[in-house]
């Protein structure tokens, strides 16, 4: 016990305790007190909530949530890999393990909490590991080394995270979970259903409604399969344990402290002891008032705050927390919020679920319309804003807060929408108006800074979208200019070096950088982001200005990424696919013939793809002007399927066999893709032709879509597929076939000069001031009497047109590019083969990891070598 | 492997423990693109040219994915140092050090290179 100083000794320093340590010294008490921090672990706090992005290449460093320089100015005396082992109440003592006595006024136990293992046999064989600390993390990581299978017991949130750092480490991963669904607590049974279909999707293999019974293991005792409730036996070389967490109580048990019945150590609402008025627990360790663990990281930071204010004499109270969590696992995003199970008497559903693109949205609302909670699976987008709402009754229908975009009317709901007082950032209890004021007063210009200064975004991160938003708006409207800049080498964006390079015509990307770029990057040799781009614009503008018409023409062939540099796209071992042109997915029966011999002949894996044509995948480098010779023989041409270009138009087989069909749909997306075919734009295009309203060609999923009515067309645009799914936007009515065509050709090119790079149709709309209606004025309306020049600049591609691969294989120069070793052009990629898979082949991955195996266990991926 | 190569230009040299290794012509290098070229004992080398004629080698396999494809990436200049980004993942890798420049726990092997 301290004489004149009175001592704060904290147990723990993980993410609650650090969040303590910054609460003391914002009031002032680490200058009042001494503060000793014990902590077991053998680096001082990390940021545990984003543990797996170690596996995405962060290091430990990275995750580290402590800066030295503030232990040091404050004071701290912090002593890490030196845990609490006892404590004297009646002395007020605490020993550590390295023999350390600190006597204490005030104890804060922050132990936090241990993963828990179910007790089967042999749940301590060598390869069981469980998912908890950075340490855990390592070992996982070496033992995956040795491993081909891994499975995780537990299809909780953790457990999916602990699911997709193996598949990450090259594993085939199995998730083994005792409830009927994955991530029972979160999300109900139709959310669960959305996200096991997506996980799936991944190849990961899920086991519900099993129990683990005992882990098999070899002789020399490691792991080498698990038994299940259901009878069946997995094989698997490493098992993660992840079946949720216990409060780390026994320090306070072994000194008398209360604990629950189901651990934690008993606390008020101050966060004190019930046993001890100088003891407090925070965090996962603690049973708090309301009769909860908390097992989340807001909660355990309003505790941190509330034993802060309660050292200082202030009044505060923790009664209970929100437990709302948005989370991006495997890449999915799944989200909770407010009452997500509808517990609340008297309360009703709003549900959209959309099973074929994984994606389920509930929002329960009470009876007077309040927003009381909900589940995101799949699209998560909303849920800043959505939970900022939670308490209130939204000020649009909740049934348009959950459609998809373009569907019924558009719910324009962003954060600007929302209060000062809402809550933005849950985790550190931050609200719009600290947000604003951070740019205002604060004079924060970007996310990191207004992060560093509000802390907003810097817990679990689901907020940092929303904050960007914010943060921009605050920005224009106090009229700051936010550097929109394509790359670090332009500080234009793709809108504004288009217009340069068709103004001036310049036809290179280096005459480009020298005079137009940033002083710093002129000289230089640009980058990866902007280099494909002013590739792009050149290759879209070429004929108008002058430029190459062969996107391997002199240095435009530097510019291109990997998969338009070999005219083919660039799969995981660095082999190659190959994607003819077949318009309209109209082919004749010789023709396919073809595809299939040179499929057999190179030993290719034949898939077809959504766009109605057929990918050969496996080819290499070598490879692609041999296979290539043949298909242009067979007068086949490039597919376009590695660029940012024309893909495809689909069609249905409309009037010509179709009993219902009113239009030659087949003939024109032939017309359609062959006038657009080659045409380079900021992102991939994609299209379709429907014969009739029933729309079996999926046009209104298409950049742009066409659909047959009695009278003509139907032009739709800005439909998208993917991730984010969009319908597309009507823009005109009952066209004839000269009109469908002249309104395609001003749209393409209005979006191949104004979209940003790398921007679908889809997102450009939403974005570009004005929207469909804007595009309708220029491109319909010719409101910018612009119309004439995009036409001429259409013209000028479509007569300009020639197939790259017919012109590549004509052409020694370009052809020496394919070569697999510029010193040994014969010698095949040794770390390109395959292995044999339903009959046919697949990219032996594990060669990659290992580099080579003996000759003879290769399945060769090549006839003619 | 064969060993095909005029003898009038200047060649591509790699500097090998002990010797000097012929890759191929200078002029094969086209400035900002790279290419692969096979070591007598199997390994692999990305050999890149910038604008201004500099020659730069690194290991040509990925650390990230494995595969052997450093040498399709797109070159750049970040802060005045060169980089080639993976043409799978595009992480960025200095052509000089061989270093990562998104993950500092991550280099690949950089070769001496001259023309000669």
């Amino acid at each position: 016990m301290s004489t004149d100083t009175p001592t704060i000794v904290l147990v723990g320093h993980g993410m609650v305790g650090q969040r303590f340590l910054e609460a003391l010294a914002e009031r002032g008490l680490t200058a009042t007190h001494r503060v000793v921090v014990l902590c077991e672990e053998p680096r001082p706090a990390y940021d545990r909530v984003q543990l797996t992005s170690y596996f995405s290449g962060k290091t430990p460093e990275d995750l580290s949530m402590t800066d030295l320089a503030f232990i040091e100015a404050h004071g701290i005396e912090l002593h890490v890999g030196d845990p609490a082992e006892t404590v004297d109440r009646a002395a007020r003592e605490v020993t550590a393990r390295s023999g350390l006595v600190v006597g204490y006024d005030v104890l804060v136990l922050a132990t936090g909490s241990y993963p828990f293992v179910p007790p089967v046999p042999n749940k301590d064989a060598e390869g069981c590991f469980v998912y908890r600390t950075i340490e855990d993390l390592l070992a996982i990581e070496e033992y995956a080394r040795r491993s081909t299978t891994g499975a995780v017991v537990g299809g909780g949130l953790l457990g999916l995270e602990a699911a997709g750092a193996l598949k990450g480490l090259g594993l085939n991963t199995h998730i083994v979970e005792f409830a009927p669904r994955l991530m029972p607590v979160q999300v109900d049974e139709g959310g669960g259903a959305a996200l096991l279909r997506t996980i799936e999707d991944m190849g990961l293999s899920v086991h519900t409604g099993v129990g683990t019974q005992e882990i098999v293991t070899d002789d020399a005792g490691a792991v080498t399969g698990m038994k299940l409730s259901d009878g069946s036996e997995l094989a698997t070389d490493l098992v993660v344990f992840s079946a949720g967490v216990r409060p780390r109580d026994q320090l306070a048990r072994a000194c008398g402290l209360d604990v629950g019945e189901r651990g934690g150590v008993a606390v008020d609402e101050q966060c004190r002891t019930v046993t001890d008025p100088h003891v407090f627990a925070i965090g996962e360790c603690a049973l708090a008032a309301d009769g909860r663990v908390y097992g989340l990281v807001a909660p355990g930071y309003e505790q941190a705050a509330t034993v802060a204010a309660t050292i200082a004499e202030d009044e505060a109270a923790f009664t209970g927390a929100d437990l709302s969590t948005k989370l991006k696992l495997l890449g999915v995003d799944v989200a909770s919020f407010g009452d997500a199970h509808g517990t609340a008497g008297d309360c009703l559903d709003v549900v959209y679920s959309d099973s074929r693109a994984g994606l389920y949205k509930k929002l329960v609302i009470g009876r007077d319309g309040t927003l009381l909670g909900g589940i995101l699976v799949g699209d998560a987008e909303a849920y800043g804003t959505l939970r900022a709402f939670t308490g209130s009754v939204p000020p649009v229908a909740p049934e348009s807060l959950v459609l998809p975009a373009g569907a019924g009317a558009p719910a324009q709901l962003g954060p600007s929408a929302l209060p000062d007082d809402a809550v933005v950032c849950s985790c550190h209890n931050v609200t719009k108006g600290t947000i604003r004021a951070a740019v205002t007063d604060h004079r924060c210009t970007t996310v990191p800074e207004v992060k560093k200064c509000t802390k907003a975004g810097t817990g679990c991160g689901s907020c940092v979208k929303v904050l960007g938003q914010l943060v921009n708006a605050e920005l224009e409207a106090s009229g700051v200019e936010v550097d929109k800049g394509l790359c670090a080498c332009f500080s234009q964006t793709r809108e504004e070096l288009y217009e340069i390079v068709l103004a001036l015509r310049v036809t290179s990307y280096r005459e480009l950088l020298d005079r137009h770029g940033r002083e710093t990057a002129r000289g230089g040799d640009g980058c990866e982001v902007c280099k494909p781009a002013v590739g792009s614009i050149i290759a879209s503008l070429a004929p108008t200005i002058g430029a190459g018409t062969h996107v391997l023409d002199g240095e435009q062939a530097a510019l291109q990424d990997t998969n338009d540099h070999f005219l083919a796209n660039l799969q995981k071992n660095g082999s190659y696919s190959v994607v003819p042109r077949i318009p309209g997915g109209e082919i004749a029966p010789e023709k396919l013939i073809v595809i299939g011999e040179i499929a057999r002949d190179f030993n290719l894996y034949t898939k077809i793809t959504g766009g109605q044509r057929i990918d050969m995948f496996g080819a290499r480098v070598e490879q692609l002007p041999l296979i290539w010779a043949r298909l242009v023989d067979a007068g086949f041409e490039s597919g376009h399927a590695y660029g940012k270009s024309l893909r495809t138009v689909k069609s249905c087989v409309g009037q010509t066999w179709c009993r219902y069909g009113v239009q030659d749909s087949v003939r024109m997306a032939i017309d359609l893709e062959l006038r657009y075919r080659g045409l380079r734009s900021p992102h991939k295009l994609k299209s379709a032709v429907s014969g009739c309203q029933r729309e079996c060609a999926e046009a209104q999923s298409k950049d742009f879509g066409v659909i047959a009515t009695a009278n003509g067309w139907n032009l739709y645009v800005g439909g998208n597929g993917g991730a984010t799914p969009r319908h597309a936007d009507l823009l005109a009515q009952d066209l004839s076939d000269a009109e469908l065509v002249r309104l395609i050709d001003r749209f393409l090119m209005f979006y191949i000069r104004t979209a940003d790079r790398l921007e679908r149709t889809s997102v450009w709309l939403d974005r570009i001031p004005g929207g469909l209606d804007h595009v309708r004025d220029v491109v319909v309306h010719d409101s910018l009497g612009i119309c004439d020049e995009l036409e001429a600049l259409m013209a000028a591609h479509v007569s300009h047109y020639r197939d790259e691969w017919a012109e590549a294989i004509g052409d020694p120069e370009k052809l020496a590019r394919f070569v697999s070793f510029v010193n040994a052009p014969d010698t095949p990629d040794p770390v390109v083969a395959f292995v044999p898979e339903r009959d046919q082949i697949k990219p032996d991955l594990p060669l990659l990891n290992i580099g080579l195996r003996p000759a003879d266990d290769i399945l060769e991926g090549t006839a003619t070598r | 492997m064969t060993l095909t190569l005029e003898t009038t230009d200047l060649k591509v040299r790699l500097r090998l423990t002990d010797d000097w290794f012929t890759v191929c012509d200078l002029s094969t290098l086209l400035p900002g693109r790279g290419v692969a070229a096979l070591l007598p004992d199997g390994r692999q080398v990305a050999v890149f040219a910038d604008r201004s004629g500099r020659l730069y080698a690194i290991d040509n396999r990925d650390p990230f994915t494995g595969a052997a494809v450093l040498s399709r990436g797109l070159t750049g200049t970040h802060q005045g140092r060169p980089f080639v980004a993976s043409p799978l993942l595009k992480q960025r890798f200095d052509l000089e050090s061989g270093q990562c420049l998104d993950d500092e726990t991550v280099r690949v092997t950089a070769y001496e290179v001259k023309a000669a």
